[in-house]
């Protein structure tokens, strides 16, 4: 007994429970929580920011906010939509079900997980500390130069900040690429893998690719800002449009890094609510692919009235207008997976539903910036706006949101209430519309974005639509009170789900809910795609399902076939020892203080030569060590 | 081959399109209400052509709207789970190779009929008007547009005058001229009713055409974020008659009026170019008073400023209360960064004596 403990690392943390464990967890599902609920925190702020910017637009020539103050929160409401809410969000799937879909107990590398989500949260923290330390940045989330590189734009926090970001996901895009590809359990092929968990590999893929081209643009801009290098600065012979290509030879792909893993939602929840398999999977998947493949040719689109040529104008405008095929493709099978199909509309449904539809405006509206001429009328107006709102929040948040009440029985064993999640839905859906909808027009009658003022000279009506969007944000914050009401109520006193409250079709479902330790107690075999579906029916030649009589086949993972000798990962707590230098190197670029910097970098070197030394995991957790340390227990906690 | 501007206007199966679409949007367009910033109410035949592409465009966007949004409602009302149903499960359909070439293909075929018009158009509304027309220089300032005419000599800020029915060539670039060119930063032109928008950058020309049909007043605004006034960066385009522009060349060429020494005007004039150990206007503004060339300066150029209906970049009538008031302190009108970050009219703290002079020889550069 004493032998077996020695063996283990000294110093190594093995709190299963409580507030160290949170601290040290190199669990995906632990890890997964703690993204959404800091997702949660920064969505409050960034919605309280855009309330400020539709109060300041109610009214024509209102000014709530000095120019000063308007121009830092809408430059902070964009990146933390962006880059602190709905990436994170995503990350928080990613982590809680990639694992459980592809049957496997945890990510590839689980401290470099527990790493991505420190670094998430400290970046958050540094990009919001420049309020109480000068000023946010306030050239907006495109920051681009030569007014970025104003000291005055505070753009050095937006530089620091992003870079801590993109290290945070690329660290989680490596480690879900390789789980992806490596931990998949017996039999799962390529084509047996949850549309999910393919879009989850295509935008890991797309986060691996274009995060360095953002992560070189930061470093020039931030030499430009804080060292006073020359890339972008005409005088010397930079050029700020190699800013704006390299933004968004990064930014465009973002653009589906945001939506594919709600499209994979949606490809996930569609299925079980319409009781049929997904139409065309793969095409649902190739198309998916396609996608993240000509969504890396399509950038300039955003440049179309920069320094641009006729022929560039022209090529960029024919491969945007062609994204739109395969995307397309994505809304029809939506569309044909509820087509002859038994729907039931609970709110995961509704809210799946809504994204088809909402997507769909959104991305019609994609196609009218396609149309290069009269882009030069739509570019950097509300008409702009409300079309990326109508991708991003009518499409991603509405899948991620679809995805939230769909895995809440998974991750808590606990139902959310229906009928306020209804509530949630269409005040949601009328709010939203009411939002953005108005802003389509108010566009196209002449109003840009970014201004600090309604000006009144656009008129009466313009006006009159900006007022509607105001009204609008008050129903969605409203709605957003009824979420939050509904997730705490429900954690609290949900009703039990039980395993498989949905009667659904993939791996994550066919364990316990909430999903043990060890997530399968046996590691399953697949034999098909959907495989749990196809564990619980069978199908006639007809396509008519049958049920497995009872006992026929083994439905559920239990625990008295437990595998002997599972392996977990351990905690450490190394992550977040080394992600912590990144605070005092973040500032002491911030700042351009060598100490702080000093402190920072030594403080990286020691965190990971702790982490470099740790062993990876100290053998079986189901090993027979000494009692009051053993790890046993938490085999079935 | 551009067509003839004046046959352009087919408005007749536009607008009735359009109303269709907006129906279908449920809003209405309430044109008498709105601005003249307006994209839908195209003025020229640059403004014209997209607009009458888009239409198009709009009018087959409408239509897949409403068939996926009827499919989607179709399906969830015919395919609801009943009251009465029986638990079992629907037939379990898997997909289906021909409807996925259909939906494939048909929009593909659709978006390449698209496609054609649009690559023409750009390279039409791109290229120098086959037309003879005329050249203005823009240059953006933060937070400011200055026009220059190079056929005439002309400086002017905020609005500027072309002749109604003749293309006119704008030739931008952003700077600050007799500032360290580094402290522009990127704008861009946009009178929407004229044409789309352009952006103006610091290190390369870049070109739009414009023109009126008919003589008016057309706005804009600058439609590229650029800090802290880019709301207060409007454009003023006035069309005017072949006649009415060559007597407004005429007048603008001409040189500033001197007033006579000892009058309050004239006293004003020595302030506007001495203030002691206060920057003088004249280091950044000039008033022409016909001796040397005349040359682009810091702020706008003052030779004729009252012959301009609005200035601080377009947000204010000109009048002599406003500009007295922008004297006194120009941060009340429009926010400028002149303390933090050496960028716009600083406040000079004139005296009641100085400003009564300075306003009062203002008035007379008409």
């Amino acid at each position: 007994m004493a032998t077996a403990e020695k063996t283990r690392y000294s110093g190594r943390p093995s709190a299963q429970t409580g507030f160290t464990a949170w601290l040290t967890t190199t669990d995906h599902k632990k890890i997964g929580v703690m993204y959404f609920f800091t997702v949660l925190a920064f969505f409050f702020f960034g919605g309280v920011e855009a309330g400020f910017v539709r109060w300041q637009l109610s009214q024509a020539e209102l000014s709530v906010l000095s120019p000063e103050m308007y121009n830092q929160f809408f430059t902070m409401h964009g990146i933390t939509m962006v880059f602190l809410v709905v990436m994170p969000l995503s990350a928080a799937f990613f982590n809680y079900l990639i694992p459980l879909m592809i049957g496997s107990r945890d990510v590839a590398f689980p401290r470099l997980n527990a790493y991505s989500y420190w670094l998430y949260l400290f970046g958050g923290i540094l990009l919001y500390s420049s309020f109480f330390l000068g000023g946010a940045p306030n050239s907006s989330w495109v920051a681009y130069p030569p007014l970025s590189t104003d000291a005055i734009a505070n753009m050095s926090f937006y530089v620091v900040g992003l870079a801590v970001l993109g290290v945070s996901s690329l660290a989680a895009a490596v480690n879900f690429i390789v789980t992806i590809l490596n931990m998949r359990a017996p039999g799962m092929t390529f084509m047996r893998m949850p549309v999910f968990v393919w879009m989850s590999l295509v935008t890991n893929f797309l986060l691996l690719f274009a995060l360095p081209i953002i992560t070189v643009a930061l470093f020039m801009l931030g030499a430009d800002t804080v060292l006073g290098a020359q890339f972008f600065e005409p005088a010397t012979g930079g050029d700020p449009m190699l800013y704006q290509h390299l933004f968004w030879l990064f930014g465009h792909p973002e653009v589906y890094i945001m939506i594919l893993p709600a499209m994979g939602i949606v490809s996930e929840i569609l299925p079980v609510g319409s009781r049929k398999p997904l139409f065309g999977y793969a095409a649902v998947v190739f198309a998916g692919a396609a996608i993240g493949f000509i969504g890396f040719g399509v950038w300039a689109h955003h440049m179309f009235t920069t320094a641009m040529g006729p022929v560039a104008r022209s090529a960029f405008g024919l491969v945007t207008m062609f994204i739109a095929v395969p995307t397309g493709i994505k809304i029809f099978n939506w569309v044909f997976t509820m087509w002859g199909g038994k729907l039931r509309f609970t709110t995961p449904m509704l809210f799946s539903i809504g994204f088809v539809s909402m997507f769909t405006i959104g991305g019609l509206s994609g196609v009218m910036h396609a149309i290069v001429p009269h882009n030069a009328q739509q570019h950097d107006t509300y008409f702009v706006v409300a079309h990326f709102h109508y991708v991003l929040f009518g499409g991603a948040l509405f899948g991620l949101i679809a995805g939230i009440y769909y895995w809440f029985p998974k991750v808590t064993g606990k139902m959310m209430s229906e009928s306020l999640g209804k509530m949630h839905f269409w005040t949601w859906l009328v709010g939203f519309n009411l939002t953005f909808g108005p802003m389509h027009m108010s566009g196209l009658l002449g109003q840009p974005r970014r201004t600090a003022v309604l000006p009144g000279e656009l008129g009466s009506t313009v006006e009159l639509y900006n007022l509607l969007s105001t009204v609008g944000y008050l129903i969605l914050f409203a709605s957003a009170l009824v979420f939050l009401f509904n997730l705490i109520k429900s954690i609290k006193s949900g009703t039990p789900s039980g395993n498989d409250p949905w009667d659904a079709r993939t791996l994550e479902w066919m364990t316990d809910s909430p999903t043990p330790h060890v997530n399968f107690y046996s590691i399953p075999t697949v034999t098909h795609r959907d495989e749990f579906w196809h564990r619980k029916y069978a199908e006639d030649d007809a396509g008519q399902a049958i049920k497995v009589p009872a006992g026929a086949a083994e439905e559920h993972d239990v625990a008295t076939h437990a595998d002997e000798h599972i392996h977990m990962p351990d905690p450490s707590y190394w992550p977040l020892v080394h992600s912590l230098g990144y605070i005092p190197v973040g500032y002491g670029m911030v700042f351009a203080n060598p100490w702080l910097l000093g402190v920072g970098a030594l403080w990286l070197v020691i965190g990971l030569y702790g982490w470099i030394n740790e062993p990876v995991a100290e053998g079986d957790d189901d090993e027979p060590v000494g009692s009051e340390t053993s790890h046993a227990g938490s085999v079935t906690s | 081959m551009r067509e003839h501007p004046k046959s352009r206007h087919h408005t007749g199966l536009a607008t009735h399109l359009w109303r269709a679409v907006l129906a279908v949007f449920g809003v209405a367009v309430l044109s008498a209400c709105s601005g003249e910033q307006n994209a839908l109410d195209p003025a020229g035949p640059y403004a014209q052509a997209p607009h009458d592409l888009i239409l198009i465009v709009i009018g087959i966007a409408a239509v897949v709207l409403v068939f996926v949004q009827g499919l989607i409602i179709f399906s969830v009302v015919k395919f609801r789970t009943r009251k009465d149903d029986d638990g079992s499960l629907p037939k379990q359909v898997h997909g289906n190779t021909r409807l996925e070439i259909l939906w494939t293909i048909i929009p593909a075929v659709i978006l390449a009929v698209i496609a054609a018009p649009t690559v023409q158009l750009v390279f039409e509304t791109m290229d120098e008007p086959d037309e003879e027309f005329m050249t203005v220089h823009v240059i953006g300032h933060r937070w400011w547009f200055e026009y220059y005419y190079p056929d005439y000599d002309i400086y002017t800020a905020n609005e500027f005058a072309i002749p109604a029915g003749t293309p006119v060539r704008l030739e931008m670039r952003s700077g600050d001229p007799g500032r360290a060119q580094d402290q522009a930063v990127i704008h861009s032109f946009w009178v929407p009713r004229l044409a789309g928008k352009q952006d103006m950058l610091p290190n390369h020309t870049t070109y739009l055409n414009i023109e009126a049909d008919e003589p008016g007043r057309y706005i804009g605004q600058c439609a590229e974020y650029c800090g802290l006034s880019h709301a207060n960066m409007r454009a003023r385009v006035e069309a005017l008659s072949a006649a009415d522009f060559a007597s407004w060349v005429e007048s603008q060429q001409a040189a500033a009026v001197l007033p006579a020494a000892g009058t309050p005007e004239g006293q004003g004039r020595e302030l506007f170019h001495d203030l002691g150990d206060r920057k003088a206007c004249a280091s950044c503004h000039q008033v022409w008073e016909g001796d040397g060339q005349r040359r682009a300066a810091v702020g706008p150029d003052l030779t004729h400023l009252m012959s301009r209906q609005e200035f601080l970049g377009a947000i204010e009538d000109l009048d002599e209360a406003t500009l007295r008031q922008w004297l006194q302190d120009p941060d009340s009108l429009k926010p400028m960064q002149y303390e933090s970050n050496g960028i716009g009219m600083p406040n000079l703290n004139l005296t009641e004596g100085e400003l009564d002079a300075l306003v009062a020889y203002l008035l007379t550069l008409r």
